[in-house]
């Protein structure tokens, strides 16, 4: 007979864990924004995560920015002179930069470079009991470690982002104006033209929600991290894989709430 | 005064604590014994209200720990000052800033105070010149030194120490427990101190009480508890291989 069940009891023990991990995280958010209105509000310690999660960034960002933006130039100018339409490639590459590329590839960078890094921080203050030595204080380690690591990315994200855009459109320039044929006026005259602040804000709202998914996830995983090295290996790996297929998931979402 | 009245405390399904009764009177020291992975951490987590029980009551100052909230437990956690088995200092932070941390974020000091009471706490643990080390660029012994700074900088009415000498060669063992006993003089408080230095610990405390499948088996004077004829106390204070204790 047990083998029949067996499949069932997989199947229950995983829905089971893995409603009861989202509750977690419901709990652990829902901690953490409630604290943020109580003082003391540590604005030094936002201050230290938006440069370590937004500025120390921001060359990564510059960099895969620039290189989207010219890749993305170069494959759309030979998809639009197929149609003769390649004087919209203006805005064709700024458009998707700024609705998609923009807010997504900026997040994973961030979800690279910082989220693993906080997760893994934060996981080696749980196991060499840094945080019940601040708890021990009768200091709220979510208002010293939780709080200033979701604000900061609320904050940081959608300034990445930003760049990361403005260095995009600037590196399809640099490929549509300079190696293919396009016109410097048209190019910008397009954009102009095309883009509104309906799709500005679509990216900015993007942004925001990935700066908090992004944290979020990090922060959780870091803070009930299993026992030992092996432990916070795990979190960070766990971390980064389940904030970047948030973050795409998310993205199809947003996008289709925000395009109706 | 620090009083535990039958505390359970188990993990998953494994039972840590099954019945634990404790009490150590105002301004003494207990030593706690115990084998390696018995609870004796988790019993002082318990006491300081960093986790819950499952059942029974601490009692701190007649106050129950495990019942309180917000800013009772807070204030009755301020009185209170913990030295963690591995120090727990902020490794971001270096050795000043590390025991400079709870005056900045529990007192309203001014910068200038606060540089003092710092260097006076570290030259009394014999820390001085080393306060601009990062945790990671200092020994085990330092790292317990600066542990017990940072603790006691805010004069905590009670004092729970996890293994403050284990690791450590015997001088700066033995030295720190002179600091221990110094302190405990000048500040007067209560103290639970976790240990594996049997017997020298035996003529610095007042009490010692051994746990032992969850339950505090015995607690006594240093002298009784030496001479125990319990064959587990006995076997355990001995350091003897052959006995009831299976060592696995
Ligand atoms: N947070 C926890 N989750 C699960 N098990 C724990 C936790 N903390 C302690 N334990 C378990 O409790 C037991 C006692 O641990 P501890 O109090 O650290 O022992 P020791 O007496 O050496 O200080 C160990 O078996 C440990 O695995
Ligand atoms: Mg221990």
């Amino acid at each position: 007979m047990n083998w029949i069940l067996t499949p069932f009891k997989i199947i229950g023990n995983f829905v089971h864990t893995f409603i009861r991990e989202l509750g977690r995280m419901a709990c652990f958010l829902a901690t953490s924004f409630f604290w943020v209105v109580f003082p003391p509000y540590l604005l030094r310690r936002i201050v230290k995560q938006i440069n370590f999660i937004g500025v120390k960034t921001t060359l990564v960002i510059v960099l895969t920015g620039s290189f989207t933006g010219m890749v993305l130039a170069l494959q759309t100018y030979y998809a639009l002179v197929k149609f003769g339409a390649e004087t919209s490639l203006g805005p064709v590459v700024a458009l998707s930069l700024i609705r998609e590329l923009g807010p997504v590839i900026s997040a994973l960078m961030v979800t690279g470079r910082a989220g693993s890094a906080l997760t893994a921080e934060i996981g080696i203050m749980r196991i060499s009991e840094q945080i019940d030595a601040l708890d021990a204080m009768a200091l709220n380690p979510y208002k010293y470690l939780i709080i200033p690591n979701l604000l900061a990315g609320i904050i940081s994200l959608p300034l990445l982002n930003a760049i990361f855009v403005v260095v995009g459109v600037w590196g399809g320039y640099a490929v549509g104006v300079g190696l293919t044929g396009v016109s410097s006026g048209t190019y910008f005259g397009g954009i102009r033209d095309f883009v509104s602040e309906k799709d500005i804000l679509e990216g900015l709202y993007k942004s925001l929600s990935f700066g908090m998914l992004i944290t979020w996830i990090s922060c959780y995983k870091g803070y009930f991290t299993g026992y030992g090295a092996e432990g916070v290996s795990k979190a960070t790996t766990q971390a980064v894989v389940l904030s970047s297929v948030t973050i795409l998931i998310w993205d199809y979402f947003m996008t289709s709430i925000l395009l109706t | 005064m620090i009083e535990v009245v039958d505390l359970y405390k188990s993990f998953k399904n494994h039972e840590v604590l099954r019945g634990v009764n404790l009490k150590v009177e105002e301004g003494q020291t207990l030593a706690l014994i115990g084998g390696s992975g018995k609870g004796k951490s988790v019993l002082l987590k318990l006491i300081i209200g960093l986790t819950k029980p499952d059942r029974g009551k601490i009692l701190i100052n007649k106050q129950d720990i495990s019942k309180l909230r917000g800013k009772l437990l807070k204030q009755l956690k301020e009185r209170c000052g913990i030295v963690f088995q591995g120090g727990a200092l902020f490794d971001s932070l270096t050795v000043f800033d590390n025991v400079a941390f709870p005056l900045r974020e529990k007192t309203r000091m001014k910068d200038s105070q606060i540089q003092d009471t710092v260097l006076a706490e570290l030259t009394r643990v014999g820390l001085s010149g080393a306060e601009n080390k990062y945790p990671a660029e200092i020994s085990g012994g330092m790292k317990k030194r600066v542990a017990l700074a940072r603790c006691l900088v805010m004069k905590p009415e009670i004092v729970l120490f996890d293994e403050p000498t284990t690791g450590l060669d015997p001088l700066i063992g033995k030295a720190i427990h002179k600091l221990i006993r110094d302190c405990q003089k000048s500040l007067n408080f209560t103290a639970i101190m976790v240990t594996h230095e049997i017997p020298a610990i035996f003529s610095l405390v007042d009490r010692v009480a051994m746990l032992y499948n969850g339950k505090i088996i015995a607690s006594g004077t240093p002298a009784e508890i030496e001479t125990s004829q319990d064959p587990v106390i006995h076997q355990f204070v001995h350091g003897e291989l052959e006995g009831p204790i299976s060592i696995q």
